[in-house]
């Protein structure tokens, strides 16, 4: 069953300049039990992605077409009631910077018990409760330190918190907005390990944003590759990053500094810069930085398949099929 | 937070002893002599002699000051010209009658302000945002005595819906409030502007951090959030704002208290300045100023209560 | 990185008042304060009459085509008073708060940029001044000396200056750490010359817009003084004794304390919404939000 199926979503923002078409029939799944990445540069529309699926989007957006399915309900029909039911509960995030994450003249218990608000449970009960997670994301002395504010604590520490607070009610699916991204390298990588872990214990989804390919690599299941508001490429991480289908993808992998073989004193970079999305070039999105691009480029590709369940939107995997 | 409070506490009595050292020094460089200065023309020739050996004016003025700090420690700050009554228990008479009047006044022009400004940052650029927002600015600004006397004019001379002197009967609390209101207005009147322009743009401020987006998304109810989250630090800057402006607040007091020929200390140190009782002059401003030190030292520490971060040192 | 592209820059004054007159209260303000200052600098050519001239026959009189605002208790026309009174509140509002900048600036630099010693000891200051209700405190003064113009400058000069020595030593604070201080300090430059050179431009902007909204202020306390009597002696027009004829009066006729609430209220007004305004111009932060 899949927890979270997204259909030709399309959003858009009203800007003084004009309509910004911040995604453009986007359209993903996130089967039960797994970990799917979403990998990007800045602007491919993956923080727009997340405000819709939780549905906490700006005053200027508007949803165009498409519909987000969760457990079969399409969140974008449903009434702010019903919506705010799921927050916290079915669906809950961990946000980007944990240094702002939590309020700063509140303790952590509070915080962590003031989100338990709807559950019929006794005070001291929801307590226990946020000392048991707070334990198990790591955090030694829990009792005590619930008592303590947020910046007591570390920005390792207090973004473990943030995916105690996430994780308590037992979420269908877990949004996780570049969580690691504030984090150095040795903290990421145990906190992926503990998020790992969790998440077998937890049996949740968790819908996993980063433009940090080895985290990628290392933690999810499948994994999503957009750029400028569509998604390119779709597959198992094993697929996608072996196997890349779409030349965006293929150029990520090149440019990523974990992938470099050879010692060199240039980086590699992807010449160009991702297009204006208030007045979009028809055609394919990536085809002003393609090293490939053909005639058939001035359409948009449909997404092809490369092999079973590996997708990319590109005229050329068509090509080599009837090759 | 006890160290907090006591390090706080060391600061006012360290500047309180400044100022009055101040007050002391400024009276000594008026020309002529002291005695003459703080009793005035109206001193019989046993009250400076009795004053004389008082200060001990003929000491050096180090003793002088450590005698004088040393009375009023003791609550003597000397006697008053016409009756010989202590000045202390003169201005202790007359302090309460101020402190309620300001009290009444910041409570609810606090209350009112914290409303709208509240009002404003959830509904902001509606029109009742921007009408709050003209309003705030124009108020800000006018002086409350002009207000004391438009009101006065207005509502208790032409339409005579409120009384135009005094404080009421006492022990008729319905007068006593009746007596009170357009004082108070005087006073509040520019404070709802200005607490609800504070309380507005921090609300703006506190809504748009990171933690309030965080609290929406565990789907927290919205009053919760406005009022447990949001308001409660966008408040924070109130306090200290309250602290500070009882200066503002015990000027417009005296300037109300004459408009309104209300008891107090403002009428007590219009009077006393015009039958030149200097000490009770003196003992007025020490007193005011107390309260001032007083009332911003507890601002400091309540904001302490409140914000950990305070305590913390961050 | 080249300029040619640029369009040519506004000059400073320029790009400020460019944006000023954008802003409908800032326009409003700006108006406002023109006309009160014109009509304080052109006194002798708008007043009708000679404010302090006596007519006692006319006395009382409300508002008519021979005296736009009535008279006094005296006789002598409320409007032309008004007029003068302007100038007298601008003879105090304008010392006072040039004073004030003035140590306010050299205090307030000197906290900022030099020992921790030094600030220590300039913030105790300021925190005493302070600590004095500036009204009881006026009223000391003026009892003790009597009252008279130049003691309402002189004490309300000494109580503002903590006002702009507290900003100027923030900013001069947050200055010093700038990386262009340190450079400049590479090359030798001296510490009269990084504070006159590069320090003072940077802080009259915020100066600016706390002398704009503290006019009202002072204007404010002079009028009251004066309205206690503890200001300017007659028959010396001030608002404030304007107004404090008129609350003798106020069973008799409203027009006095009409007469001189207004120039108070239009003072206050304008002021702040300059000073406001000016305040959204000159903190660039709140440029690009769009709203106050």
């Amino acid at each position: 069953m899949t927890v979270l199926d997204i259909r030709n979503l399309s959003v858009s923002y009203a800007t003084p300049r004009g309509e910004l078409k911040a995604l453009r029939e986007v359209s993903m799944t996130v089967p039960e039990r797994s970990i799917v990445g979403i990998v990007g540069e800045s602007g491919c529309g993956k923080s727009t992605l997340i405000s819709a699926i939780i549905r906490l989007m700006a005053p200027n957006a508007q949803v165009g077409a498409g519909s987000v399915a969760f457990q079969g309900d399409d969140l974008l029909t449903l009434a702010d009631a019903q919506m705010r039911a799921l927050r916290g509960t079915e669906i809950s995030m961990v946000f980007q910077d944990p240094m702002q994450t939590h309020n700063p003249v509140l303790t952590v218990g509070r915080q962590m018990m003031d989100i338990q608000y709807r559950d019929a449970l006794s005070k001291a009960e929801k307590r226990k409760r946020a000392a048991d997670m707070l334990a198990l994301v790591g955090i030694p002395d829990a009792q005590a330190r619930l008592n303590q504010y947020p910046f007591e604590f570390s920005g390792g520490m207090r973004q473990r918190i943030a995916i105690a607070m996430a994780l308590m009610a037992k979420p269908s699916l877990l949004i996780a907005d570049e969580p690691t991204t504030a984090l150095d390298a040795t903290l990421e990588v145990q906190i992926i390990k503990r998020l790992r872990e969790l998440q077998d214990d937890i049996g949740c989804s968790i819908l996993f944003i980063s433009h940090h390919l080895g985290v990628i690599a290392e933690l999810c299941d499948e994994v999503v590759v957009m750029y400028a508001g569509e998604v390119v490429e779709a597959g198992s991480v094993r697929d996608v990053f072996h196997s890349p289908a779409h030349p965006y993808t293929r150029a990520l992998l090149e440019c990523d500094p974990g992938h470099i073989k050879e010692k060199t004193r240039n980086l590699p970079t992807i010449p160009g810069s991702i297009p204006d999305m208030v007045n979009l070039p028809g055609g394919c999105i990536f085809a002003d930085r393609c090293p490939m691009r053909f005639e058939a480029c001035a359409t948009r590709p449909a997404m092809a398949e490369a092999r079973t369940g590996h997708k990319a939107a590109c005229h050329l995997i068509k090509v080599e099929e009837t090759a | 937070m006890l160290s907090y409070i006591v390090r706080r506490i060391g600061l006012a009595a360290l500047i309180t002893v400044l100022a009055v050292t101040a007050l002391f020094l400024i009276v000594h460089m008026i020309p002529g002599d002291p005695v003459s200065t703080m009793l005035g023309p109206r001193a019989t020739p046993e009250m400076r002699a009795a004053l004389e050996t008082r200060m001990g004016l003929d000491r050096p003025l180090i003793v002088q000051i450590g005698l004088f700090f040393a009375n009023m420690l003791h609550g003597d700050l000397g006697m008053d010209v016409f009756s010989n009554r202590p000045v202390t228990d003169i201005v202790l008479g007359q302090v309460p009658h101020t402190l309620a009047l300001i009290l009444f006044s910041i409570t609810w022009s606090a209350a009112l302000g914290i409303a709208l400004g509240c009002y404003s940052a959830v509904n902001r650029n509606s029109l009742g945002d921007r009408l709050t927002g003209i309003l705030s600015v124009s108020v800000i600004a006018v002086p409350a005595f002009v207000v004391a006397l438009y009101s006065l004019l207005i509502f208790a001379v032409k339409l005579q819906w409120f009384p135009a002197i005094g404080a009421g009967e006492a022990g008729d609390w319905g007068d006593q409030f009746h007596h009170l209101v357009l004082p108070s207005l005087a006073i509040g009147l520019s404070w709802v502007g200005y607490i609800a322009r504070l309380v507005r743009a921090s609300m703006l401020e506190v809504m748009g951090e990171g933690h309030i987006r965080t609290a929406r998304a565990f789907g927290l109810p919205e009053r919760r959030i406005i009022f447990g989250y949001a308001l409660r630090m966008a408040i924070l800057p109130t306090v200290t704002v309250i602290g500070v402006g009882m200066g503002f607040l015990l000027s417009a007091a005296v300037f109300t208290e004459i408009v309104f020929s209300r008891p107090g200390l403002g009428k007590l140190v219009i009077d006393s300045i015009t039958t030149r009782n200097y000490p009770v002059v003196m003992g007025s401003v020490l007193f005011s100023t107390l309260i001032f030190v007083a009332s911003t030292t507890l601002a400091d520490i309540i904001n302490a209560i409140l914000d950990p971060r305070i305590r913390a040192g961050k | 990185m080249s300029d040619a592209s640029l369009p040519k820059r506004r000059s400073e004054l320029g790009e400020i008042l460019y944006h000023l007159v954008r802003d409908p209260l800032g326009l409003a303000g700006l108006v406002i304060v023109m006309l009160i200052l014109a009509s304080a600098i052109f006194a002798p050519l708008i007043a009708p009459y000679d404010p302090i001239a006596l007519n006692v026959p006319d006395r009382l009189q409300g508002p008519s085509a021979a005296h736009l605002m009535g008279t006094d208790q005296l006789g002598r026309d409320t409007f032309s008073r008004v007029i003068w009174g302007g100038r007298v509140a601008l003879q105090v509002a304008l010392p006072t708060i040039g004073g004030a900048i003035f140590f306010g600036l050299l205090l307030g630099m000197i906290a900022g940029y030099g020992p921790k010693w030094l600030d220590n000891l300039i913030v105790l200051v300021f925190d005493t001044i302070r600590s004095f209700p500036t009204v009881m405190f006026a009223l000391a003064v003026v009892a003790l000396v009597g009252p008279s113009l130049n003691t309402v400058i002189v004490v309300i000069m000494v109580t503002s200056i903590p006002t702009y020595g507290r900003v100027v030593r923030t900013l001069t604070q947050s200055l010093k750490e700038a990386e262009f201080i340190t450079a400049e300090k590479s090359l030798g430059a001296s510490t009269p010359r990084i504070m006159a050179v590069h320090i003072l431009p940077n802080v009259l902007g915020p100066l600016a817009v706390l002398a704009a909204m503290d006019i009202p202020t002072v204007v404010g306390l002079e009028a009251g003084l004066s309205f206690l009597g503890m200001g300017v002696k007659p028959p010396t027009p001030s608002w404030g004794s304007l107004l404090n004829d008129g609350y003798n009066l106020i069973r008799n006729t409203p027009w006095l304390i009409i007469a001189g609430g207004i120039p108070l209220i239009l003072t206050t007004i304008g002021f702040t919404f300059l000073g406001e305004a000016l305040r959204d111009v000159v903190d660039p932060k709140l440029r690009g939000k769009g709203g106050k």
